[in-house]
């Protein structure tokens, strides 16, 4: 196993190598200039130096070497240093990746956005879960009931209909429809200054964080409950089952302890593969609800011609769909016995 | 009294008058249809049938409400929809008569510029159709060559699925936004604001949703490949290009088929999703998406600006989904036997 995983990582370096180099070269490709927004009063020799000192003259291998260096090298040594407080050679001097827009360091600006997501996103995916798992199971155990009927009906509406429609919906019916006096008004912009200091203002935030949480849920559980509902279904009709009940077991103990647990195995990896997923799909939540998360940084970074942010914010995302592929893999392996990477 | 020709007429049966018979007993998947059928008519012919410019500036029938506001006038309901202009109301905050603006020349209103939102609706399904069923086709066509390619020769095999699961690696929402904003004004400048647009976002999404369809259908070539009557049509000298185009392709048909419904579903969502980030199509030049994008911000005001694109987009996704579901059990030979 551990084997298994050390190969793997292996091969994730040059993937994730080629990924970084393949963002970069779509974004250099790009016909723009980060010089554009600049006032036009701007002479153009001066111009021709703000793109010198910006790195824009050298050739595209040598800006791309220049980004890995900074981007695997000089960050994680940074981190390092902050977090223990030492010192290695240059420090203070080294260079690090800075934003174009507003000349501070990516790494600070998604440190910053970061707690938000995760927030956001990490809360709806425990409601998710909490909200698939009983539905898959009931359905699968009274299959063709109006339980599982309406389950599946349920699940066809929560991947069909964009989470960008939920979220508006429900803007407009907690936010304008409902009068702002009443208890179930619900803001519709995510306040982030907010502070939860004492019962008041963590019941703001609750408030606050109902709509987007729900929004990303509800679009997650429609799919995980059908995962769960055909797994429960592929174990429900195996031998080990008819065996328990027929040695007495009570009907709770039996689907409970020994079908859940056997079907939560592929449950589980579809969990881990669908986490980066959620961060895509977050873009679009946080930017209805206004939520200042990673999404919206890359947006208004997208909108602003960002090179430097929109490259590490994209290579992040891409580096957490491989870990997390690799992360299914091993759980996989590790979950279930009859399965062995040898 | 029957006679024997039509009573072999009636058990002979092909394969695709089983698959309707299937199919007709999905209920969901028949409904499906029908609400399709129904948007597909409604923004096809719509146009010739609701006269009204989806361009045209009416500023004086700026925000006006759709008549289903006549509900909420209380007493006055009949009037008001039989002569919608006419009606007064007592309006509490302003402490005063008001006209409520309604008027059966906008159904469900107008914007803010005065511009029929039916109309709107209409060409914005078009669009949003259009670009579904073209980035399906692309997208189908890619992963199907590319499946079959990687299932049949076993050279090209290694290369083909690395690209793949690099494809699946991909973030592709945050660079299908990169993509599009970085290259939005050079495809404008070549191909004019529409077309251009147009060529570039059925493009990238057809590009970067074939990853499934080449995985399914590789998955099924490898199976097919080492049946018998593959084996026969190779030891009779038959090239490959015809092995494929004559066994493979034929047999391969429902996996894709699934696919391509699925994929029109996937391609309008995230069409409308990059309108709805205001990186899609331009204002002017509605989709779905970009009517929901522009109705948000008059959300308080008129929330039928945004219910009914929406509404339009949800049906339109949830009823090709059902019917890609019955397609699936449809095709399938070990449901369709019982």
């Amino acid at each position: 196993m551990l084997n298994y995983t050390l190969r793997r990582l292996m091969f994730t370096i040059p993937t994730l190598l080629f990924i970084s180099f393949v963002i970069f070269l779509i974004l250099d490709m790009a016909p723009n200039d980060p010089t554009g927004n600049l006032p036009m009063t701007i002479p153009p020799d001066v111009r021709e130096k703000i793109r010198q000192s910006l790195g824009l003259d050298s050739p595209m291998y040598v800006r791309y070497l220049l980004w890995c260096k900074q981007f695997f090298i000089n960050e994680p040594l940074n981190l390092i240093e902050q977090w223990f407080d030492v010192c290695f050679g240059d420090c203070g001097e080294r260079l690090r990746v800075r934003s174009w827009a507003t000349r501070s360091y990516v790494v600070d600006l998604i440190a910053e956005r970061m707690p938000q997501t995760l927030w956001v996103v990490g809360m709806s995916y425990v409601v998710s879960i909490f909200i698939a798992l009983p539905i898959g199971v009931i359905s699968a155990y009274r299959q063709y009931s109006w339980f599982d009927q309406f389950g599946t009906f349920f699940s066809m509406i929560g991947f069909s209909v964009p989470t960008f429609f939920t979220g508006v919906m429900l803007i407009v019916i907690f936010s304008v429809w409902v009068p702002s006096d009443s208890i179930f008004w619900l803001p519709s912009v995510y306040d982030t200054t907010l502070e939860v200091t004492d019962l008041h203002s963590l019941w703001l935030q609750i408030r606050q964080m109902i709509m987007p949480v729900f929004v990303l849920a509800l679009y997650n559980a429609a799919q995980l409950s059908r995962f769960m509902r055909a797994s429960m279904l592929d174990n429900l009709s195996q031998d080990y089952v008819r065996t328990a009940r027929a040695k007495g077991l009570k009907e709770k103990t039996v689907l409970l302890v020994h079908v859940l647990r056997n079907s939560m195995i592929p449950v589980v990896t579809v969990i881990a593969l669908s986490v980066p997923q959620v961060f895509g799909g977050a873009i679009i939540t946080e930017q209805i609800f206004r939520v200042n998360g990673l999404g919206q940084l890359l947006i208004t970074g997208i909108q602003g011609a960002d090179i430097p942010l929109v490259q590490t914010l994209t290579f992040i995302f891409a580096v957490l769909i491989v870990l997390f592929n690799l992360v299914a893999d091993i759980l996989y392996g590790l979950l279930d016995p009859r399965i062995r990477y040898d | 009294m029957t006679s024997i020709d039509e009573q072999v007429e009636a058990k002979n049966r092909s394969l695709w008058g089983d698959v309707w018979s299937q199919f007709r007993t999905h209920k969901g998947a028949m409904l499906g249809m029908i609400v399709f059928a129904v948007i597909l008519f409604g923004v096809a012919a719509g146009p010739y049938l609701w006269h009204t410019d989806p361009q045209h500036l009416d500023i004086r029938a700026k925000n006006t409400n759709p008549i289903t506001s006549c509900l909420f006038t209380g007493s006055q309901i009949a009037d008001c929809f039989s002569d919608p202009e006419s009606i007064k109301y007592y309006d509490p905050d302003a402490e005063q008569l008001q006209r409520i603006k309604v008027s059966w020349a906008h159904p469900i209103g107008t914007d803010q510029l005065g511009r029929d939102l039916l109309a709107q609706l209409m060409q914005g399904g078009r669009v949003s159709m259009a670009v579904g069923m073209a980035a399906m086709l692309l997208s189908l066509v890619v992963g199907t060559v590319i499946g079959v390619l990687a299932g049949y020769f076993k050279m090209v095999e290694g290369l083909l699925m690395r690209a793949t699961d690099l494809f699946l690696a991909l973030p592709l929402l945050p660079l299908l936004l990169v993509i599009i904003m970085l290259f939005r004004d050079t495809l404008r400048n070549a191909f004019g604001p529409e077309t251009g647009i147009f060529l570039l976002i059925v493009f990238i999404i057809g590009i970067t949703s074939w990853m499934q369809t080449a995985r399914i259908v590789r998955g099924d070539v490898l199976a097919l490949k080492e049946r018998e009557f593959i084996l026969a049509a190779n030891s009779i000298g038959t090239p490959s290009r015809r092995v494929i185009s004559r066994h493979i392709l034929p047999n391969i048909l429902s996996p894709i088929m699934v696919s391509a419904t699925l994929g029109v579903a996937t391609a309008i969502i995230t069409e409308s999703a990059l309108s709805f980030l205001g990186l899609g199509f331009p204002s002017d030049f509605p989709t779905w998406g970009r009517l929901l994008f522009d109705g948000t911000t008059f959300i308080e005001q008129s929330p039928a600006r945004v219910i009914w694109p929406g509404l339009a987009i949800s049906l339109t996704v949830l009823s090709v989904n059902f019917i890609g579901d019955g397609l699936r059990d449809a095709l399938d030979p070990r449901i369709r036997g019982r």
